[in-house]
């Protein structure tokens, strides 16, 4: 198993937001965590890499529990993290926000470097020294995923790769999630749209109000429609 | 002609230790968001320490070895302060950083003295820059060239650092967002010791370099600290040429300034700030800054007015302070009247940031303008004291009315520095205009009429006016206003959209708390009798600013307490050590550490946990958000 998270718990303050959250990504697959807005999605991502304060919980990366590491030791660990709202760092150019992601080679994980990310995401490629901030919304969620994948993670968490995004760029990004795949990369990614994640994953979580609701292959999910129409909007 | 230029480059030169220690400052406040007041204190001891190295070791090796070694002797006592102290302190409320590291400065003022005597120590000329330069009959001391060279070399190697090496890159990175820096795998305690150290070494070297040029004194940390804030506010915060061209204006504003407007030359620096904040408010190479990111859930106790227990409680404490004239001598008794009066700009301060969350480091201008109020019309209309009280007060809200207007426009760390600006201004103003003010001499002879010419009688006074004032801002914490002042606090922007005129709202709080310190100011001119520019000055408004943060800035009665401790305590050390500042600074260091919710906060912490022994999490409160994301 190469994630597996049990009995997790979080709160902001007072507000209980994560409710006995469980799920597992096997080796090289990919898991789409699915629900709607404030469904507890991002949480559930801030929460596996520490972002969360308040969280209780166990989550075992390749065999190890992580969850008592500050965060930059979980993501060392080799599990990248892409949020959802980007957050690149505007004032760097392109190439310094790479710089900020790259961490050593990993026995157990594909190596990128800066020429294998821009035969990737050839976009980046063309505008090296453009700063973060002059950058499109595709062109920015492109190097947010290139800036994690410099870290050579074996596993990672993708936040809404698609949200605001142009067809033609989601296109693009699904080919990239599935070489990212083919490289031997884990992936989690959350989202809303059932079709994107339709296109990319082997299995998928369903969350509603902090709480696991579903758990199956994609197969099984489009034979519950009546799961699939309470728990997401289509 | 010959003269301009020389009265130029010693300006250059005086820029380029100014632009040392503003970078220094700069790039801390850039990655930790810490503003480290104590950066005048590492820029001091590097100086002293420099002193000492030079004195021992001769030659020219002994020299320049002996300024690069006390700047990295310095570094390292940062660091030592940065994991022992201020990684303690991160998280803590927002300024809550600045009383601790204004601790430490209290502490650093007591030890060199008690190191090198309070003496002013004349250091060694550098070695190979001893003789001057002749330029058209002017001299030009070669250390100045030296120092105008050296400032553009430290900013090109500054700007290599930052640019080309992967430290630098991560600098910038988590300068602008240091979650996402974490979650990119980087370490971000050790990157914020290894900043603070760079910042502290740019410091402690701007101190060293100054020796040849200036007595090392005890005092020299204050009057560097305030003009390194304006120089990195009009540079801009976190920008490094926004420093260097900062410190060299303001440089050259000071040699030129005292030959062209010898009249206002001290406001000269001051004004500057002030337009370019308000014209430019993130400096003149800064960016706009972006709203903070911040964490929901983090102030989870609501506040609620006094149950009625409490009230009683508080009654009888106001009773037994009534009370204290029967037993207490007249040197208590003044004591408790300047406490007291303390409260009353306490809580004047308070309210304006914990409730309106505008931090002011200025408001000592209105604590002393109310205290001027009262000198004019006493001594120079000869009006009695309780018109005086009554009238005084409104110089202190005329001033709030024209400064906060201008202030209110700006947020966080900007508001305060234009705040420092304005009340600098008015320092000035009184240091400067003797015919009117008396200047540095004050107005004396500012004596209480016989009815309350007694100890106990103006005690009384005192702490009814404390009383009420007190009472009346509580009043107000729980009215529409303090709700709605609440709201623009927490997020203008959402205030504005539930039609609340954010802007009006924080003026008008700015002038209740300018009018309120006012008050206080007013009183306090009747206490000691006379009135001076010290009254406006910045230790002043520092004072409020710690009594506020000690009483706890989260709670709403922080104010009255952090008052009453801070300067019961600063006046009992007074008269009980010499060390009183090395004790004091010690102390608000501890609480800084040990209770970082201030006083206040930290009675009510305990308070909680005994009424209830369950653990967070599995209360009442733990219900299911909706909207949680």
């Amino acid at each position: 198993m190469k994630l597996a998270v049990q009995d997790l718990n979080s709160h902001y303050g007072p507000a209980h937001i994560l409710f006995d959250i469980g799920f597992e990504v096997g080796e090289g697959e990919v898991v789409a965590l699915l629900g709607r807005n404030g469904a507890g999605k991002s949480t559930t991502f801030r929460s596996i890499v520490g972002l969360v304060a308040q969280r209780t919980g166990r989550i075992m990366f390749e065999g190890k529990d992580v969850s008592a590491k500050p965060t930059h030791e979980i993501v060392r660990e080799g599990l990248g993290y892409v949020p959802e709202e980007r957050r690149i760092f505007t004032d760097l150019t392109v190439e310094e926000n790479l710089e900020v992601g790259r961490q050593p080679k990993r026995p157990n994980a594909p190596h990128w470097d800066r020429e294998k990310l821009f035969a990737l995401f050839p976009n980046l490629g063309e505008m090296k020294n453009r700063p973060g901030g002059r950058m499109s919304g595709g062109e920015q969620q492109m190097l947010t995923i290139a800036r994690t994948l410099m870290g050579n993670p074996s596993l990672v968490l993708l936040d809404e790769p698609s949200e605001g995004l142009s067809p033609k760029i989601v296109e693009q990004m699904v080919d990239a999630i599935l070489t990212m795949k083919k490289e031997g990369v884990s992936i989690v990614v959350s989202e809303q749209n059932l079709h994107f994640a339709r296109l990319i994953s082997d299995r998928a979580y369903i969350i509603e109000r902090g709480r696991i609701c579903f758990g199956g292959t994609m197969a099984e999910l489009d034979a519950r429609p009546d799961i699939r129409d309470a728990h997401l909007s289509l | 002609m010959a003269f301009y230029v020389v009265q130029f480059l010693t300006g250059l030169a005086s820029a380029a230790s100014l632009f040392l220690v503003a970078s220094g400052l700069s790039i801390i406040f850039g990655v930790t968001r810490i503003v480290n007041f104590a950066h005048g204190a590492f820029y001091m001891i590097g100086a002293y320490i420099a002193f000492t190295l030079t004195e021992r070791f001769s030659g020219a090796f002994g020299f320049w070895g002996g300024v690069v070694a006390a700047a990295l002797a310095v570094a390292l006592i940062g660091v030592l302060v940065e994991m022992v102290l201020l990684r303690r302190i991160y998280h803590a409320p927002e300024l809550f950083q600045l009383l601790g590291t204004f601790g430490l400065t209290l502490m650093v003022e007591d030890l060199v003295v008690l190191i090198w005597g309070p003496d002013d120590l004349v250091g060694r000329r550098a070695p190979g820059f001893k003789g001057a330069v002749d330029f058209f009959g002017q001299n030009i001391p070669s250390y100045d060239l030296f120092l105008i060279v050296l400032g553009p070399v430290v900013l090109g190697i500054l700007w290599l650092l930052f640019q080309r090496t992967r430290w630098g890159v991560l600098v910038r990175a988590a300068t602008q967002d240091r979650d996402m820096v974490a979650a990119l795998g980087v370490n971000q305690k050790w990157l914020f010791t290894s900043v603070f150290a760079v910042g502290v070494f740019l410091a402690a070297l701007g101190g060293a370099l100054q020796i040849p040029r200036d007595a090392v004194h005890h005092a020299m940390d204050l009057r560097i600290i305030v003009e390194v804030f304006v120089v990195v506010v009009i540079g801009g915060l976190g920008s490094i040429v926004g420093a260097f061209v900062a410190a060299v204006l303001v440089s050259e504003l000071n040699a030129f300034g005292i030959l062209i407007f010898p009249k206002i030359s001290i406001i000269l620096v001051f004004l500057v700030m002030a337009v370019v904040l308000i014209v430019r408010p993130w400096g003149l190479f800064g960016k706009p800054e972006a709203a903070a990111r911040k964490t929901p859930g983090l102030t989870v106790n609501p506040w609620r007015p006094l149950t009625s227990n409490e009230r009683l409680a508080s009654l009888a404490a106001l009773v037994v302070a009534a009370l204290l004239p029967l037993f207490a001598g007249n040197y208590a008794l003044t004591v408790g009247s300047e406490i007291a009066i303390f409260v009353i700009f306490a809580v004047s301060l308070h309210f304006l940031m914990s409730v309106g969350g505008l931090a002011s480091f200025g408001h000592a201008a209105y604590f002393g303008l109310g205290a001027y109020g009262v000198a004019f019309l006493a001594k120079l209309a000869g009006l009695p004291m309780i018109v005086c009280l009554l009238l005084g007060p409104l110089l202190g809200c005329m001033g709030a009315a024209v400064f906060g207007f201008f202030a209110v426009q700006l947020s966080g760390v900007y508001f305060a520095m234009l705040t420092l600006a304005f009340a600098q201004i008015v320092w000035s103003i009184a240091f400067q205009w003797v015919s009117v003010t008396g200047g540095d001499n004050g107005i004396l002879g500012v004596w209480p009429a016989s009815w309350a010419a007694s100890p106990s009688h103006f005690y009384w006074l005192a702490l009814g006016v404390a009383a009420l004032v007190t009472i009346a801002l509580r009043i107000a914490v729980f009215s529409p206003f303090g709700y709605a002042l609440r709201a623009t606090r927490d997020s203008v922007l959402r205030s504005e959209a539930v039609g609340i005129d954010a802007k009006r709202i924080q003026w008008t709080a700015f002038v209740i708390a300018g009018t309120t310190a006012g008050i206080g100011g007013a009183l306090f001119a009747y206490l000691k009798g006379s009135v001076f520019p010290d009254n406006l000055g910045i230790s002043l408004s520092v004072d409020a600013l710690v009594m506020v943060l000690l009483g706890g800035v989260e709670t709403v009665s922080g104010g009255v307490i952090g008052a009453i401790v801070y300067k019961a305590l600063n006046i009992w050390l007074v008269s009980q050590t010499d060390l009183s500042k090395l004790v004091l600074g010690g102390f608000i260091v501890l609480i800084v550490v040990v209770f970082p919710k201030g006083i206040v906060g930290m009675l009510e912490v305990l308070a909680q946990r005994r009424r209830k022994s369950s653990p967070p999490g599995s209360s009442l409160l733990a219900k299911p958000i909706e909207s949680a994301e």
